[in-house]
């Protein structure tokens, strides 16, 4: 059963692992300057442009004839840095970790309130958050994650949060490692692996699976696409499936499919940063969960009407 | 409110616009403690053997929008340098900063060591410092100094650098500086975070369920390969206003001018970010010089300068008011000023145009836009034909699948490009673009600049190249890293460019982004490799490598030292888009190319 279920979560993250290989595996072992390493004959790199590109209809030499290994050997005669004969080799040092600090490695974040909303549904009126932010640099993050939602006087229902690291595994998606704390219905902790990142088709995917401290199995698939209708005007179906290993009696879970959010919002995003919303959302337990819930006479699924805010800064 | 920086030969008068905007601003928590006086828009002047500059904190407005500036000698932009041909400087550079300041003196010969890059060429200047960069002046031309510390240049830290010629030039009347930039009350490293945290955070122009002329299965294919084809500026009007001599779209700068007379324009792009589009709509524009450096003369209606580059004109508008109009190249606002014989009389701007699609081309499938429009109209080039591997709705309709893979196609790289998250595109099929006008302009009904339309006007040393060198321009739009050959200037510390002394070099810039990029190297000038023929191949300091496409160079490396070598669009370089190259040996005293 658990591997069953890991497979579709496999095929989830398929795009970015590809890509990640082909760039790792191929490429990893020689990171080395080319210049220093002129052991091999200069394998000129040929594209199929260079018989036809223009400069070669005017001029009378050909790229393709030139050698292109590494420069002469004078040209690695010292010193290591020209300046420091003028300025001191103390001074040009601490420039240097500056200038290289200041040009790719600038460490930055944010803090994204992806949803923030009200469900109007009939008879019980609920909210909601879905939070995550980030700090890091290029490749490595640090990631949190908060979701939740209760009922409007009532008691908070679900609440969670997760620590991740975030790895860059390809141009596209992020490996995320690291921890989930359940603090409602009950307290909880997960360990959480995933993959989170932008798909073909400019899908924002985020999929994770989630071994909790009594061994349970359980992973999220999470999508949305900003369609832009104007500028400013952004409507945004999103879909987000939930899958369970084993049966897990104390939430009313059953093995297989849970459960499945479904739903559009149209934003306005009068900033970037500032954009309220109306929606309609649909929701569904599915699978042995929906059995259960049928059994204890509970609603499986309904409609809500959506109202909020996402905002980020 | 109008002002003119009218320039003529030895003097110039002072552009000092009196903003009204006395706007109470609250201190920013980057400037408490200081008192911070408003930055005149415009410049002065300094000239002579020896000059003094001072870096200092103040508040800029233009246009509506006011902020913190770094202002030089109190103006934004700074001074006008003004030197001469065979005359020695001294500058003295005083940083009241809180932070190390510097200036790069852009496009100029000189001593490694006075070249101003902080960590490359010297330590930088610390605050309450003042350093003394002394050199002899051994070129004429149009120039500019900016920052090259941090973020500074984004902020007010540039300004124009004028060297007369030893002998005096006839050729106009009148002599006129329009320098380009921008201004955002934004702090620059703020702009930087919103680059990489924010999807497109400054577009408001792209596509929509509304706008845009691609058909649904275009957009699909660039959906599949998660690019966007308005991806043309990063940072647009939505934040930065852009500026003539620091004077905003709205403040009536004027170039007063007699009618007859004969007026050079000495056009610099010293913006942070930004392509401009220059015409001055019913006059045309005689090309005399591009980067400093005199070519042979043509005409043209509308040019597209990069950032950094500068290129020299001459007009002779007759009487009235022309509007001359310096569009962002994504066309998210203009700068503008009047070319008039009236004082005080505004020219109209003509408005903004459409903005401006990325098509096949610009993703390196060779020449692809054949399809709708292309460039007719140079039999030089036809060349290309046997590289055109179907049109572009063939390619439309091409299988996804293998459209997809093909876009990042690794085993196209050299063995020394990094392939990795830094990385999301190889162009399939890069092409020499030098006949590409630029973004936007290889679509309009007039004359438009193309690198293959400079020559040299003075023939350069026949010399052939012993050895090619290819750089790959690579770059993640998503995740905002961009590198040379995959590596971005901090993993790069201690592994240069290396140049032997003396050593002349072909270097092939090979663009795997869907962005043009303004490629310059300090301290040299090179060749650009056109078709001009060897001998009158244009010199330049900066070349813009189209989305997709080629650019080829040769450099005779003739100046010792370590020069750094990057993209001008300062978030590139600030996200890694840099290089060191160093030129070694050191030639012994008397030895010399």
């Amino acid at each position: 059963m658990k591997t069953a279920l890991a497979l579709p979560l496999i095929l989830f993250a398929l795009p970015a692992a590809a890509q990640d290989h082909s760039g790792h595996t191929g490429h990893e072992g020689h990171t080395e300057e080319p210049a220093k390493a002129p052991a091999k004959a200069p394998a000129p790199f040929k594209l199929p442009d260079m018989t036809g590109a223009p400069q070669m209809d005017h001029s009378a030499h050909q790229v393709g004839d030139l050698p292109s290994g590494p420069p002469p050997a004078e040209a690695f005669e010292g010193p290591q840095h020209a300046a420091d004969a003028i300025f001191g080799a103390e001074a040009m040092a601490a420039a240097r970790a500056e200038n290289h600090a200041t040009h790719g490695e600038m460490k930055t974040g944010t803090v994204m309130v992806e949803r923030l909303e009200a469900r109007v549904a009939d008879g019980h009126d609920a909210f909601l958050w879905d939070v995550q932010g980030w700090y890091g640099g290029d490749i490595d993050k640090f990631v949190f994650k908060s979701e939740g939602e209760g009922e409007f006087g009532g008691s908070i229902e679900d609440a969670e949060l997760q620590a991740l690291w975030g790895h860059a595994i390809g141009p596209f998606f992020d490996l995320q490692a690291g921890v989930r704390l359940d603090v409602e219905p009950e307290t909880r902790s997960h360990l959480v692996l995933g993959v989170q990142g932008l798909a073909p088709y400019m899908w924002h995917v985020d999929a994770a699976a989630f071994l909790s401290d009594r061994g349970d199995i359980t992973a999220r698939v999470e999508g949305e696409y900003d369609w832009k209708l104007t500028q400013r005007l952004i409507l945004q179906p999103r879909a987000e499936l939930e899958l369970s290993a084993q049966d897990i009696p104390e939430r009313d879970i059953g093995a297989g499919l849970t459960k499945l959010e479904t739903g559009v919002r149209l934003r306005y995003e009068f900033a970037r940063e500032f954009a309220p919303y109306v929606g309609v959302g649909y929701e569904a337990k599915l699978g042995e969960t929906a059995d259960i819930a049928r059994l204890a006479g509970e609603d499986t699924d309904g409609i809500a009407l959506l109202l909020g805010l996402r905002a980020w800064f | 409110m109008n002002s003119s920086p009218l320039i003529t030969r030895r003097n110039l008068i002072r552009s000092t616009v009196g903003l009204a905007a006395a706007s109470a601003v609250p201190l920013p928590a980057w400037a408490k403690g200081q008192s911070l006086t408003h930055a005149r828009q415009g410049f002065g002047e300094v000239s002579g053997e020896r000059i003094a500059l001072t870096v200092d904190s103040h508040h800029f407005g233009v246009g509506g929008r006011s902020g913190h500036a770094v202002a030089v000698n109190g103006t934004v932009p700074g001074p006008l340098v003004r030197l001469r041909e065979g005359q020695n400087v001294r500058i003295d550079v005083t940083n009241r900063l809180a932070e190390d300041t510097s200036i790069h003196w852009h496009g100029l010969l000189l001593p490694f060591q006075f070249d101003g890059v902080p960590g490359v060429s010297f330590p930088g200047i610390k605050p309450g410092e003042t350093f003394t960069y002394e050199f002899p002046i051994r070129q004429n031309g149009t120039y500019w100094w900016h920052s090259h510390s941090g973020l500074q240049e984004q902020e007010g830290h540039y300004g124009p650098l004028i060297i007369e010629s030893a002998t005096p030039d006839p050729r106009y009347d009148r002599d006129y500086v329009v320098l380009l930039s921008e201004f955002t009350p934004v702090h620059p490293h703020e702009i930087a975070r919103k680059l990489k945290v924010g999807e497109h955070y400054y577009n408001y122009q792209m596509q929509t369920a509304t706008e845009g002329e691609m058909s649904l299965e275009e957009r699909l294919m660039w959906g599949r390969m998660r690019m966007n084809p308005r991806d043309i500026s990063d940072v647009t009007g939505a934040t930065y206003t852009f500026l003539i001599n620091g004077h905003g779209p709205m403040d009536g700068l004027e170039y007063l001018f007699t009618p007859g007379e004969r007026i050079r324009l000495r056009v610099i792009n010293g913006s942070a970010m930004t392509f401009f589009n220059i015409r001055i709509p019913g006059v045309p524009m005689t090309v005399i010089a591009a980067d400093g450096k005199d070519v042979e003369e043509f005409e043209v209606d509308e040019f597209q300068i990069g950032t950094a580059e500068t290129y020299d004109v001459i007009v002779t508008p007759p009487d009235g008011s022309h509007a001359l109009v310096a569009e962002a190249m994504d066309r998210s606002g203009m700068g503008v000023a009047s070319l008039t014989s009236h004082k005080g009389h505004r020219a109209a701007p003509p408005p903004l145009r459409e903005p401006v699609t990325l098509t096949m081309a610009d993703m390196g499938m060779g020449s692809m836009e054949g399809g709708e429009g292309g460039h007719g109209g140079h039999g030089g080039h036809d060349g290309h034909g046997g590289m055109n591997h179907g049109s572009g709705d063939a390619m439309a309709g091409m299988d996804h699948g293998s459209m997809d893979h093909s876009m990042r196609d690794t085993s196209k790289l050299p063995d020394n490009v990094k392939v990795g998250p830094g990385l999301d595109m190889v162009a399939p099929m890069p092409v020499d673009r030098m006949d590409f006008p630029g973004l936007g302009l290889d679509k309009v009904d007039h004359r438009v600049l193309r690198y293959t339309d400079l020559k040299a006007k003075r023939p350069n040393p026949h010399r052939m190249p012993t050895r090619q060198l290819e750089i790959h321009l690579t770059g993640n739009m998503e995740r905002y890293m961009w590198s040379f050959d995959g590596r971005k200037f901090s993993a790069v510390t201690d592994d240069p460019i290396r140049f032997a002394y003396d050593e002349r070099v072909r270097v092939k810039l090979v663009n795997d982004t869907m962005m043009a990029h303004p490629i310059h190297l300090h301290g040299h000038f090179f060749e650009l490799v056109n078709g001009a023929g060897m001998m009158n191949q244009p010199l330049k300091h900066t070349v813009v490598v189209q989305p997709g496409g080629t650019a080829t160079f040769d450099v005779t490396a003739n100046e010792p030292g370590d020069w750094a070598f990057h993209c001008h669009l300062l978030y590139h370089m600030h996200a890694g888009m840099m290089q060191t190259v160093t030129v070694r040996p050191f030639p012994k005293a008397g030895e010399g190319a």
